[in-house]
């Protein structure tokens, strides 16, 4: 594996780009999980997916869009849904969750549009929809690169404002915290890890790599920072164990980094009952 | 500066179109451990939502500290203690530590590290509510008393002037209901922190409060808890009805 890695640059921008997913998506992903917004990093996934679709049918269509990385268009389309996401909770104040069916839906159906405006499937729509070892390329990474750059640094100067929101955002307000321009700060941190995670683990797969490794590390840890802490450290370990497999089976690496984060997650649930019945 | 460090003037408040507060005045001194007694739905947790700048008073004004509300800014001189049962998530990872540190996240200021910086204060504080020996239990696996005494220390880690609280004691078994009276009397004596509690249990503190509003949408009293004796056997029961407890204030049983 090491030969291949520095034998081929493809495996190099792959596994450079997993390390990176694998430290921030886990990491935000301790936040969204708390703050019980799992779905809604699902629903934005979506929408990213018709973002690619629309660049993929453009570059097909227009000779103009033709160098243009579908990776840009996801992360904006994929902001511009963490926005709608927060005017649709607005307008149904009392069933804030109809914002992610409609979102969901509304992702899915654009991008089938797209699609079938493209002439259908092909390979390179299916390493967005599952991610791919082979298909991340240098422009990817940077782009990846700077995402994970921003998002690090806002969490790091951040810290303990989202932690504050996370737990107890009444109090935040109270003692004088603007919420509302944090949670927006977070909604498009959010929508930035779903555009940058997709190329490894794929669209439809994003939010488990937000969820997977922190719904393990809640079993464990002792408060936030270690949940964090072992978070990462899972997530890291499903992607550079999925990325692997991948390479080796010809897989694709979504479904690799998935089944090893669910395997994780027995296991720190199995330990965790395990070493309940051995105390008790 | 005036020496009240709460002030409400003709404060009105609605939601659409049900008037929840009528021409509202209160004036909280110095130093006083202030009771807002009431029935449901009379407007006691509106009250505190317009002090704490949560709501927005629609008529009249709010003052703190003398100054209008809209121009306060230091909000880390005001400690608030929500009702435990709606504010938060059990399942959150976080140890007592780490939840009595976010007190302070306002006062650190933006980019700074609060954890170690105030880790005298910290300790003091959980200290102070004797929760010295859970600080590093997560929040979740506290009983609901323990639980309430960390969002006490949370709210006092920022040393405020002001203590707020709404129904602190909902959720916590009657057994523990006075020790936490007994704590909170202690950080009105010993620190000198001006509370403000909203409450049903009356019975339980009175023999601590200093002052008492009764509310049921208009204040229908406002005062000294000595005058509040005077007046609430001829003038309570019609508005209350069964649904307050008897005060019983008498400061001989003060033996603690």
């Amino acid at each position: 594996m090491l030969e291949a890695i520095f034998t081929y640059e493809f495996l190099q921008n792959a596994f450079a780009a997993g390390i990176l997913i694998g430290l921030i998506a886990p990491l935000l992903g301790a936040f969204i999980v708390v703050r019980r917004l799992s779905l809604i990093a699902d629903a934005l996934s979506h929408v990213t997916l018709s973002g690619i679709a629309a660049s993929l049918f453009l570059s097909k269509t227009f000779v103009m869009f033709n160098g243009l990385n579908p990776l840009w268009l996801g992360m904006g389309f994929s902001v511009a849904g963490s926005l709608l996401i927060e005017r649709l909770r607005a307008v149904y104040k009392h069933y804030q969750e109809l914002a992610i069916p409609i979102l969901l839906s509304g992702g899915i159906g654009v991008g089938v549009i797209f699609i079938s405006l493209a002439d259908g499937f092909n390979t390179d729509l299916f390493s967005y929809l599952f991610g791919s070892v082979s298909a991340v390329g240098r422009s990817d990474l940077y782009l990846i690169t700077g995402i994970a750059v921003i998002v690090l640094l806002v969490v790091f100067l951040l810290y303990k404002e989202l932690f504050l929101l996370s737990f107890d955002e009444e109090f935040g307000k109270a003692s004088g915290l603007s919420t509302k321009a944090l949670h927006l700060i977070f909604m498009v941190m959010t929508a930035l890890v779903i555009a940058a995670s997709m190329r490894i683990v794929g669209i439809l797969l994003v939010s488990s790599l937000m969820t997977l490794p922190v719904a393990a590390a809640m079993r464990l840890a002792k408060g936030f920072k270690q949940t964090i802490g072992l978070s990462v450290l899972f997530g890291e370990i499903a992607v550079i164990v999925g990325l692997i497999s991948a390479f080796y089976l010809d897989l694709a690496p979504g479904g690799t980094i998935v089944v090893s984060s669910i395997i994780i997650l027995l296991a720190a649930i199995g330990y965790r009952n395990w070493f309940a019945v051995k105390k008790s | 500066m005036s020496h009240h460090v709460i002030e409400l003037i003709n404060v009105n408040y609605r939601y659409d179109k049900e008037q929840v507060l009528t021409d509202i005045n209160l004036a909280v001194p110095e130093g006083a451990f202030l009771a807002v007694v009431g029935p449901n739905g009379s407007g006691k947790s509106t009250m505190l939502k317009l002090i704490l700048g949560l709501l927005k008073s629609k008529g009249g004004e709010v003052k703190l500290f003398g100054k209008p509300i809209s121009k306060f800014r230091e909000w880390e001189k005001i400690g608030y203690v929500s009702q435990k049962a709606n504010a938060f998530n059990t399942g959150f990872p976080a140890t007592v530590y780490e939840v009595v540190a976010s007190g302070l996240t306002k006062k650190a200021g933006l980019f700074k590290r609060v954890e170690r910086k105030y880790k005298s204060e910290i300790i003091d504080a959980i200290q102070a509510v004797g929760m010295q020996d859970f600080s590093n239990r997560n929040i979740g696996e506290l009983s609901g008393g323990q639980q309430q005494r960390v969002f006490i220390a949370r709210a006092i880690v920022s040393r405020p002037q002001v203590l707020i609280l709404d129904e602190p004691t909902v959720g916590v078994d009657a057994k523990n209901v006075q020790t936490f009276y007994d704590m909170l009397e202690r950080l009105n004596v010993e620190l000198g922190i001006t509370l403000v509690l909203v409450t049903h249990d009356t019975g339980t503190v009175s023999n601590k409060i200093t002052h008492v509003a009764c509310l049921n949408n208009t204040l229908h009293f406002h005062g000294s808890a000595e005058d509040f004796e005077q007046v609430k056997d001829q003038d309570l029961s019609a508005f209350y009805g069964h649904d307050i407890q008897t005060i019983h204030h008498d400061h001989s049983h003060g033996v603690h």
